[in-house]
């Protein structure tokens, strides 16, 4: 469904909206390929920000005067926008959170809490960022459930056929990542989804590595929740979203109490709002909702086809042009591949490769990237990750591939 | 090429990076420790053995990592073998200054280690320098058995 024809894109231009792709580093040009970590941020969301300091700032949903009242339209306009974006059928099924890791939790802790008894099993893939593993180790201590796993092959897909002995009637929830933030893997969610909703489960995607570079559609996709954050989407940091089903929400406690989430307070007892402000205690990151905001419109001028086709062609033409270095490894599968590429020299370890691309100005990520279950699946304690967004150009790919002769060499 | 890359592994800590020294079991030590930098998953397993007057008799050490955390621990195994337990703490404490402090001028009982003084640029190498000489510390602290340490305390 991502394969909708892409418009033809001036992506120069496009890199003109990024002034801190202007920057130097150690003397040169910066090539800024740690997008998967956070991506940069275009001219349209700081300034943004800035026209809603200078012009909106108030606290929302209670003063009575005319900034309280602009800044309460923003933000509630800005939660229609994200709803829009991921086509939830409501914005009221859109929780603004910190980020992914905090929607994450959010699950894990108010729906966790009420429907995970002793013996119920979570399940899980190999390939999870440790903000899709620890909330449910978590959980599990607290409630005796069990944790399960899909494996993944040594292409990097996950073991599709090892997933019918894991879908048991004990099964409440299944989580797992739309894409691998190590290996780039892209996973089947309609799939996978539906057959989680055929034993009775419910279904959590990790969008953080897709949000920013893909069609979403929730009500396709049939997920009952999806996470994510802003600042991988040229967004602020600070800020994400969780989806969730109207149905699922409503069934939920609250997990943070304060103020914003109330309907009646009395000194005993309260009663609570309807989702989504009843998950939303205190004063929200109002300015972070409308930059999430301006974000979506940044992306959506550009379009999502289009960017996922110029995203992948970079992933791919990265990860061909890496295999022309002696003793390198690219982990990952073959066929369709995210926005990154992972891998591994002989002659260099990951922190003396990024050390060393360093000094030419290009942003590399060594290490094991919250993955540490995965590496230890592929027999590694890290790689070197070079990830993309559409301000990225193949030239810069060109430079990389320089530079890491350039190192190969050095430490050889 | 910069300088600041050409300092920070300078060609006596890439050789000792590709060939390092005193690499392997250490069959009768005292004390193994198991060092690990859980931030990029390098370990070292360290090998000790003390002499009469508690000093370093023999020092070797397995494991894998980045270069500076290699070349640190085959340097300062050539450099502590034969030390007395005083001598230890004070290079430790040298090396420290060494790899971390901007202005402290390297003392010159240091030798060899001093060609690690490049670290001192890069903050978040720091931890890699100092793996080895966290796991040489814990066995002078713990004496006998095994042992454990990490550049992460929990």
């Amino acid at each position: 469904m991502h394969k909708i024809a892409a418009k033809a894109v001036d992506w120069h231009a496009v890199r003109e909206d990024f002034p801190i792709l202007r920057e130097q580093a150690h003397g040169h040009p910066l090539i800024y390929f740690d997008s998967a970590a956070t991506s940069q941020k275009p001219r349209a969301i700081i300034d943004a920000l800035r026209r809603y300091y200078e012009h909106e700032n108030a606290n929302v949903h209670r003063g009575l005067h005319t900034l309280s009242s602009r800044a309460t339209e923003a933000y509630e306009k800005s939660r229609q926008r994200v709803a829009e974006y991921v086509g939830a059928a409501s914005a009221d099924e859109i929780i603004f959170t910190r980020g992914t890791t905090e929607s994450i939790n959010l699950v894990a802790h108010a729906w966790g809490g009420k429907f995970i008894h002793e013996g119920d099993v979570i399940l899980l893939t190999e390939m999870e960022h440790h903000s899709n593993l620890v909330p449910w180790q978590l959980l599990a201590e607290r409630t005796g459930a069990r944790l399960r796993f899909v494996p993944v092959r040594d292409d990097g897909t996950l073991d599709l056929e090892q997933l019918s002995s894991l879908l048991t009637p004990e099964l409440k929830l299944f989580a797992f990542t739309h894409i691998s933030n190590s290996l780039g893997t892209i996973n089947p969610v309609a799939e996978l989804c539906e057959k989680a909703h055929a034993v009775g489960a419910l279904t959590l995607v990790d969008a953080a590595q897709s949000a920013g570079h893909l069609p979403i559609n929730v009500q396709e996709l049939g997920c009952d929740y999806l996470a994510f954050s802003g600042h991988k989407m040229c967004g602020p940091t600070g800020i994400g979203a969780l989806y969730g089903r109207a149905e699922v929400l409503d069934s939920m406690p609250p997990w943070h109490g304060g103020g914003e989430m109330i309907v009646s307070v009395t000194l005993e007892k309260s009663v609570f709002k309807r989702a989504p402000h009843r998950f939303e205690a205190g004063t929200p990151n109002i300015a972070g909702a409308i930059g999430l905001a301006a974000a979506i419109d940044y992306i959506e001028q550009i379009g999502r086809p289009a960017i996922f086709e110029h995203d992948t062609q970079l992933a791919h033409y990265a990860a061909e042009r890496l295999t022309e270095l002696t003793g390198m490894h690219v982990l990952g599968p073959t066929g369709e591949r995210g926005a990154l590429v992972g891998f591994v020299m002989d002659a260099v370890h990951p922190h003396d490769l990024t050390t060393f691309a360093d000094q030419y100005g290009l942003a590399l990520r060594g290490g094991h990237h919250c993955n540490q279950p995965l590496m230890r699946r592929f027999g590694v304690s890290g790689t070197t990750r070079a990830s993309f967004y559409f301000y990225n150009t193949t030239e810069e790919i060109d430079r990389m591939i320089e530079i890491l002769h350039r190192a190969v060499r050095f430490f050889s | 090429m910069t300088t600041e890359i050409e300092e920070l592994y300078q060609e006596v800590i890439l050789d000792h990076s590709r060939r390092p020294r005193n690499f392997g079991e250490l069959a009768d030590a005292a004390v193994r420790v198991h060092g690990d930098n859980p931030a990029c998953g390098d370990e070292i397993h360290l090998g000790v053995k003390f002499d009469a007057e508690g000093g370093l008799d023999d020092i070797k050490f397995t494991g894998h990592g980045c270069a500076i955390s290699q070349a640190s621990a085959s340097l300062m195994t050539m450099k502590l073998k034969g030390k007395s337990r005083v001598e230890v703490m004070e290079m430790l404490r040298a090396f420290h200054d060494l790899v971390t402090d901007e202005i402290s001028e390297a003392p010159k009982t240091l030798g060899d280690l001093r060609v690690m003084k490049g670290v001192r640029k890069f903050p978040q190498r720091v931890k890699c320098a100092m793996l080895a000489w966290r796991a040489v510390e814990q066995a002078l602290e713990q004496g006998a058995g095994e042992a454990n340490v990490s550049t992460e305390p929990e």
